[in-house]
């Protein structure tokens, strides 16, 4: 039933694009105001880096693109990271040039091995079942923020590049040990 | 005849559905008109409601497959840690009982057929005292029964969680997600699990002895005055129990290699009923209670003195519990035959006027002790249900 809604959905906005024509411009609408965001939550982590993922949907005809986001002072600094292939053929972690692109209509999914928010230089350990707030600046600097909840989570271990050249970096890991 | 041709036409209209936007229009439009009747076709999307006044799975219709796992805390855990392992519980469980993946699930595939599941938290001692509440003074072993043979590996524990549903994969992937997620708050003690009989639903299933188990078990309308807590049934509290009840899970092994060697008449003498069918030896319908007076040609008890219905019943209606038994059967250790028994588990309004002194009754006195030798033993306390915008243990926090 989830696939026919989705179906119709999409169904429904081609037929709006069609009927409106190009005048997209003429919606007053911010970016943050067309876009919402599902199931969002954090990785849990002692202390260096962790990441913030979930599902943006964007609502409006025209894509939007957030360019930077920041938390509720966990994280010293906040980068936008993507997946790519090294020189060495290796899946490495690396700064999205050009911010994360949520395409008109549709949803876009930040994921362990896929885009995501990522989170460094923490100042405090992030706890499971703790929650962070996370605020995502998109280009017409508009912003929205969310609450993400954090969970233990084995994976999304992957290497910043260059990390391995360079021994740890300064990022520590992402392991969450223990807990009380 | 008309079923299968239902389901194989949606399937053929999804498909269509899915290769352009025109088509998906029409598939959609007439898919949901025959869509709408493929959820009662299809049992991996039954649901059972989880939000509300008590948790599920206590009343709930036992499902095929069930799994108990209690976790001891790790030291140190506080209110504070509790708070947030139950926010991360109510979320997983609020999704996986609706047939939606976990939030950081692995295998998020494993979550969209339910088939029924509950999860029930439940909490004991080590829980309680962590939250920094007083621990009720029968909220720890039971008293020591002379029947009882138990192994700390199947005894006590700080939290506990039933996870039941007709699909044997939902209950392993629900325990795997949710020990996952508490794996910086608590550390596995036990896991129990099991299965009961392939009978439908509407009929009384069996246990691994042949016997129909479960018929006397208190109705619907008594559940109320016997399982569950209130300032009706338990006016001396603790309040943050209210909407909640008393878990006793027992592991009983079965002794089923000397059961064996006993002719079917002395089975059904055992317990006071029959075989075939599960009705009373004195006659009557299934539902029926035995008649406890009827004598013989000879004059004799047509039910033992010492038969398990008898034994198991008292003219005091509010010493009633509701059992709710899982069937195991483990590879056996080395040179022995079997392993198998009851994962006995049943929730009563309050432990010490329902539970014990029935427990009490039997352990002097049952002939089915001769076949049955308890090895295990836990006492939990199960928490109110959440309502919505609430998480499991709020009472229990505040
Ligand atoms: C392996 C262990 C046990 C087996 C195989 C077993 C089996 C049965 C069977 C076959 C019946 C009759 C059908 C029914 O009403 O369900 C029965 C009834 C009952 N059993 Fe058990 N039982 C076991 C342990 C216990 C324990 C530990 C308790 C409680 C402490 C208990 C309490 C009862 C009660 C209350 C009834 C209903 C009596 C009535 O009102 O007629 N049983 N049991
Ligand atoms: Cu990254």
């Amino acid at each position: 039933m989830k696939r026919l809604t989705t179906l119709l959905l999409l169904a429904a906005t081609t037929v709006g694009l069609t009927a409106c024509g190009s005048s997209s411009d003429a919606d007053p609408a911010t970016e943050a105001s067309t876009v919402s965001v599902q199931d969002p939550w954090v990785k849990a982590a002692d202390s260096g880096m962790t990441a913030a993922f979930g599902t943006f949907r964007n609502a409006a005809d025209h894509d939007v693109t957030i360019v930077s986001a920041t938390t509720d002072g966990v994280a010293g600094r906040v980068e936008l990271h993507e997946m790519a292939t090294d020189e060495d053929g290796q899946m490495v972690m690396r700064q999205k040039k050009g911010g994360i692109v949520v395409p008109a209509g549709k949803t876009h999914t930040l994921e362990p091995g896929g885009d995501h928010i990522m989170l460094m230089d923490l100042t405090r350990p992030v706890e499971p079942g703790q929650d962070v707030r996370v605020t995502v600046r998109f280009s017409d600097d508009s912003t929205m923020s969310f609450t993400a909840p954090a969970r233990s989570f084995a994976g999304a271990e992957e290497d910043y590049e260059g990390g391995t050249d360079h021994g740890d970096m300064e990022h520590g890991d992402m392991d969450h040990g223990d807990h009380g | 005849m008309g079923e299968p041709r239902r389901g194989l036409s949606r399937r053929a209209l999804l498909t269509t559905g899915s290769v352009g936007a025109a088509g998906a229009v029409v598939g959609a439009a007439g898919a949901s008109a025959v869509a709408r009747e493929a959820p009662a076709a299809d049992p991996g999307t039954r649901t059972v409601a989880f939000r509300g006044a008590h948790q599920a799975g206590v009343v709930t219709p036992p499902q095929d497959h069930g799994v108990l796992v209690a976790y001891d805390l790790v030291e140190g855990a506080d209110a504070d840690a509790l708070r947030r392992l139950f926010a991360i519980w109510t979320d997983d469980v609020a999704r996986l009982t609706a047939g939606r993946a976990g939030l950081a699930d692995t295998e998020p595939e494993l979550a969209l057929r339910p088939s029924g599941l509950t999860v029930t938290l439940a909490v004991g001692p080590g829980a309680v005292e962590a939250a920094g509440v007083d621990v009720p003074s029968w909220l720890g072993p039971l008293p020591a029964f002379s029947v009882d043979r138990l192994e700390d590996r199947w005894s006590g524990g700080d939290l506990l969680l039933q996870i039941c549903s007709d699909d044997e994969l939902v209950v392993s992937h629900a325990l795997r997600l949710l020990t996952k997620e508490a794996r910086t708050f608590a550390t596995v003690r036990w896991v129990q699990r099991g299965f009961r009989g392939p009978l439908g639903r509407d009929r009384t299933p069996r246990n691994l002895m042949g016997q129909v188990d479960g018929t006397a078990n208190p109705r619907p309308a008594d559940h109320d005055a016997l399982v569950w807590r209130s300032p009706t049934t338990t006016p001396d509290g603790p309040r943050w129990l209210d909407g909640g009840t008393t878990m006793v899970v027992r592991r009983i092994r079965m002794e089923l290699d000397t059961w064996d060697e006993i002719d079917r008449t002395a089975r059904e003498r055992t317990i006071g009923r029959r075989l075939d069918d599960g009705r009373p030896l004195t006659g009557g319908r299934l539902e029926d209670d035995p008649d406890l007076d009827a004598v013989d040609a000879n004059g004799l008890e047509v039910i033992d003195p010492f038969a398990h219905v008898r034994r198991a019943r008292t003219d005091d209606r509010r010493q009633r519990i509701l059992r709710r038994p899982y069937n195991y059967d483990d590879p056996p250790p080395p040179g022995e035959l079997t392993d198998a028994g009851l994962v006995f588990v049943s929730f009563q309004a309050d432990l010490e006027r329902q539970f014990v002194p029935l427990q009490r009754r039997l352990a002097e006195l049952d002939l089915l002790n001769q076949w049955t030798t308890p090895i295990g033993s836990a006492v939990f306390a199960v928490l109110p249900g959440a309502r919505r915008g609430e998480q499991l243990g709020q009472s229990l926090l505040t």
